[in-house]
């Protein structure tokens, strides 16, 4: 039985509306010059068909002011919808500076979806409405690509690094998340749901989940589990550098470069650890993780390293590996506000 | 020159030698053209056999007819079916090389051996993928993304690659007879701005293919190497970078495109001439374009990577360069419109598919805009909407001039008329089924639904059930010429030298013309091309 037919998509995010009008104004532009182009074909064809078997058409060649009409207007116009294009793209690729975090692992054929809060989700993701969502995303084997029609946005999942994309959902509802990169023979199948909330729904949801511990206190686990709280003191002493107050902040290169110490590096870390190794420190000292952590462990180290981010001495993080409490809750460590956290501390800098 | 006993039939190119072996050994460029026809004949019913089980298991949204497995299987061999042994090959194989050493007044191209070569490696390499086709298939779908081509896929991927890899120099070859050809075998008088446009437009199309085919052949070499020894340059689980396959194959991919239609508008550009009775308009823009076209398209291999983690300052160089290339584009058929226009316009089939082509080329290029701009294409790419667009520029851009190609040097090669009727009812078909097939497509983008999916949400049947109605229409409207060109081929009427009474110098020749093309050298001494006025008389045209 067929349900639900439509011939325009829903459209439930921020940016829906541009992407729509710039459609919009680009159908009716060319419709109406291709009804115009092929109105002339038929009415040429018409008006100037054959009359007689031996007849002859006007041996016109060239008109140079027609041509360089047909050649000057389209390529005004191509620039116009160009310049259109790129504005609207700008404002999809740049997340706004207060949006929140939410790490998705693609893999043959699920989505997983881990929330600072500790949610986590397969093949759904519980969003709020009226509010910015940055994903960042990995996959763990092939590429794969996030994709919410409804959002009319899209982005690769590419394995070994990050991407990012964001939305702000405006109306709350159910929408289609589907992988539109070929990934295997389940592809069709790598589907699921975007459930945009209201603030109070959303609340609820997260209270209702009841997750061990924010992402950040899972990550703290996994920190210990994996040994590197053996070397990594927070004493800014012995050979592994003190990781509090590191996230997002310009790290010095033993090359004399300096590098952001954003997720890509701290992941990169975890692989190929003798690889930009910071100013102070030498290689060979850090064992390479790769096969060791799973990607989703890595997200949530990264996001205990955020929530590790207090000026020294503020704030002495828990060592016992139990997960304390208050992580997850606190401004600024683990909670939803922790990414705006750690790019304001950029500014300041 | 002996002549024959019956004295109506003259020796000609079909006639002069006969049995198998004189087919198989010849080195007749008109004869190499048959034998590409036919082989190219074969593969697109191949193809299109696949893309109709497609378009049949998508009229549920559940897997009703095949699995998945089988589903990805079939889009890939479809990909790979169509674009490497039929678009890119079809018009330079079988029209090009039929037609190029007739346009230059030449005996034969510049290496008639190297021609027939040729044709054995394409079919070598059309065995290989054939073979690996049928021993289980290939699931990457035609790009071969990696990791998941090289690492994760568990099918015939470096067989399918091989057969691609040798059939690319099949395509080098050509090109590089055509080249050579039109570079020095010009009969005397026949400047470079005198010939026609379809050399012109086959000159540029060469030139792409001799510089892309090594791109793709080196890319594929990687893809094997990767594959068979794990040696990471793809899978960055090897210390690799799966976008650099990306880059490596479109920058194959995108020109190869070009390849697929330059060939068309090559057609296009005589169809129009020659059934307006009028010399093509704007002849140097015409020509210019093409050259333009080859050397933008180049440039643009980036649009196809806006979502795939590409930098936005470099997703803003490919969009622009992008709106470039539509430019040339725009003027080819702002100048086939105005060629029409004040002609003496014939409905012939041939013209027919030509205003269709011009119509649906255009509908194809607009579309293209759509996806150059940035911020629309990250919602629409990856979807139907892409399928839409490129099948609006292949299948009812190339596969309807190569069809209005066939039937109006129809006469010329098998000397033979078609029969009128049934070629115009045929193109109606063929345009009314593309249409209902494609144009849902571009709904369907525009909501959402991804590709390749072999299942999909309910909300899309009823798009999906119109595109398999017009599927099964346009299926009819590709089987009846088939059926009428090889009834025409034995019993049509005998075609004279030149029914269409166009300008060209391959009509100068007889039909179907003699092995060594003319009788005597020709001498060009009309001023211009298309020179209709010059040759009032000749042509008995008042």
């Amino acid at each position: 039985m067929i349900t639900n037919f439509r011939l325009w998509p829903e459209s439930a995010s921020s940016v829906a509306g541009g992407v729509d009008l710039l459609f919009l104004i680009l159908l009716v532009v060319c419709t109406a010059v291709s009804v115009g182009i092929a109105a002339f074909l038929i009415y040429s064809a018409i008006r100037y068909h054959r009359k007689s078997p031996n007849e002859l058409g006007t041996q016109t060649r060239y008109n140079i002011p027609a041509e360089v009409t047909w050649t000057v207007v389209p390529f005004i116009f191509f620039m116009a919808v160009f310049v259109w294009g790129a504005k609207l793209y700008f404002e999809i690729q740049r997340p706004p500076d207060n949006a929140m975090s939410i790490y998705v692992v693609g893999k043959q054929w699920m989505w997983k979806v881990q929330h600072l809060e500790g949610q986590r989700e397969i093949n759904e993701i519980h969003i709020p409405v009226g509010r910015p969502v940055k994903l960042i995303m990995t996959s763990e084997d092939v590429i794969h690509d996030f994709f919410v029609p409804a959002f009319r946005t899209k982005q690769d999942v590419l394995p070994d690094r990050y991407t990012t994309t964001w939305f702000e959902a405006t109306t709350p509802g159910k929408y289609h998340l589907f992988c539109s990169q070929y990934c295997g023979t389940k592809h069709s199948g790598m589907i699921g749901w975007i459930y945009a909330l209201t603030p109070v729904d959303y609340q609820r949801w997260l209270t209702q989940g009841a997750p061990e511990g924010s992402l950040a206190s899972t990550g703290e686990k996994y920190f210990h589990q994996f040994g590197c709280a053996n070397c990594h003191h927070f004493n800014n002493q012995g050979r592994c550098p003190d990781l509090r107050n590191l996230y997002m902040r310009p790290v010095l290169l033993t090359t004399g470069k300096t590098i952001i110490a954003d997720d890509s590096y701290i992941r990169e870390k975890l692989h190929d650890p003798d690889a930009q190794v910071p100013w102070g420190f030498s290689a060979n000292v850090m064992p390479n993780f790769t096969g060791v952590v799973t990607e989703e462990q890595i997200l949530a180290l990264i996001s205990y390293i955020k929530a590790l981010g207090p000026q020294p001495g503020t704030q002495e993080p828990s060592s016992s590996g139990a997960a304390p409490a208050e992580y997850g809750t606190q401004k600024g460590i683990g909670g939803p506000g922790a990414t705006s956290n750690a790019g304001s501390q950029v500014e300041k800098r | 020159m002996i002549q024959a006993v019956a004295p109506k039939i003259e020796k000609n190119y079909l006639n002069e030698k006969v049995g198998l072996l004189s087919w198989l050994l010849t080195t007749d460029h008109k004869r190499i053209a048959i034998l590409y026809t036919f082989s190219i004949t074969v593969f697109f019913f191949i193809g299109g056999f696949f893309a109709l089980m497609m378009r049949l298991e998508l009229l549920s949204p559940r897997n009703w007819l095949v699995s998945a497995e089988t589903y990805n299987k079939l889009f890939t061999m479809h990909g790979i079916i169509m674009v490497w042994f039929f678009l890119i090959p079809s018009i330079p194989g079988t029209l090009g090389n039929f037609l190029i050493p007739m346009m230059v007044g030449a005996k034969d191209v510049a290496f008639p051996k190297l021609n027939l070569l040729s044709w054995y490696i394409f079919m070598l390499g059309g065995g290989v993928t054939v073979y690996a086709l049928f021993r289980g298939g290939v699931d990457t779908g035609w790009t071969f993304y990696t990791p998941f081509s090289t690492t994760y896929s568990t099918t015939y991927v470096v067989a399918a690659a091989v057969g691609i890899f040798i059939a690319g120099f099949s395509t080098i070859l050509t090109a590089l007879n055509f080249i050579a050809t039109i570079h020095s075998m010009r009969a005397p008088g026949l400047t470079w701005f005198k010939l026609p446009i379809f050399v012109w437009s086959m000159y540029a199309n060469s030139v792409v293919l001799i510089l892309n085919t090594p791109v793709l052949a080196i890319t594929l070499v990687m893809l094997a190497v990767e594959r068979i020894f794990t040696v990471g340059i793809f899978d960055p689980a090897l210390g690799g970078d799966p976008v650099l396959f990306q880059h490596m194959f479109w920058f194959y991919s995108h020109p190869a495109v070009y390849t697929m239609v330059l060939p068309a508008m090559a057609v296009i550009s005589e169809i129009v001439p020659a059934f307006s009775r009028k010399p093509l308009f704007g002849y140097k823009a015409v020509a210019f374009s093409s050259i333009a076209i080859a050397v933008v398209g180049f440039l643009v291999w980036g649009h196809h990577m806006f979502v795939a983690g590409e930098s936005v300052y470099s997703a803003l160089a490919f969009s622009f360069l992008s709106y470039c290339v539509a430019v040339p584009s725009a003027i080819k058929v702002f100048n086939w419109t105005a060629t029409i226009h004040g002609g003496s316009v014939s409905w012939d089939t041939p013209m027919l598919y030509a205003i269709g082509f011009i119509g649906l080329f255009t509908i194809g290029g607009m579309t293209g805009l759509f996806l150059a701009a940035l911020g629309l294409d990250v919602h629409v790419h990856d979807t139907y909407f892409v399928i839409a667009h490129f099948h609006y520029i292949m299948v009812g851009g190339s596969v309807m001039a190569f069809l209005g190609g066939v039937h109006y040097w129809w006469p010329k090669i098998s000397g033979k008329m078609y029969p009128e009727g049934l070629a115009r009812l045929s193109a109606l078909i063929v345009f009314i089924g593309f249409n209902l097939t494609f144009f849902p497509q571009f709904v369907l983008g525009y909501l959402g639904m991804p590709r390749r999916y072999a299942a999909y949400p309910e909300e899309f049947q009823m798009l999906h059930v119109l595109s398999t109605a017009g599927a099964t229409i346009l299926g009819v409207g590709y089987v009846l010429p088939l059926c009428y060109l090889i009834w025409a081929w034995h019993y049509g009427r005998d075609a004279t030298p030149n029914p269409w009474r166009a300008t060209g110098l391959e009509w100068k020749s007889s039909s179907p013309p003699p092995t060594h093309n003319f009788e005597v050298t020709p001498i060009v001494t009309a001023k211009l091309p298309y020179d209709y006025e010059a040759m009032k008389e000749e042509l008995e045209l008042v």
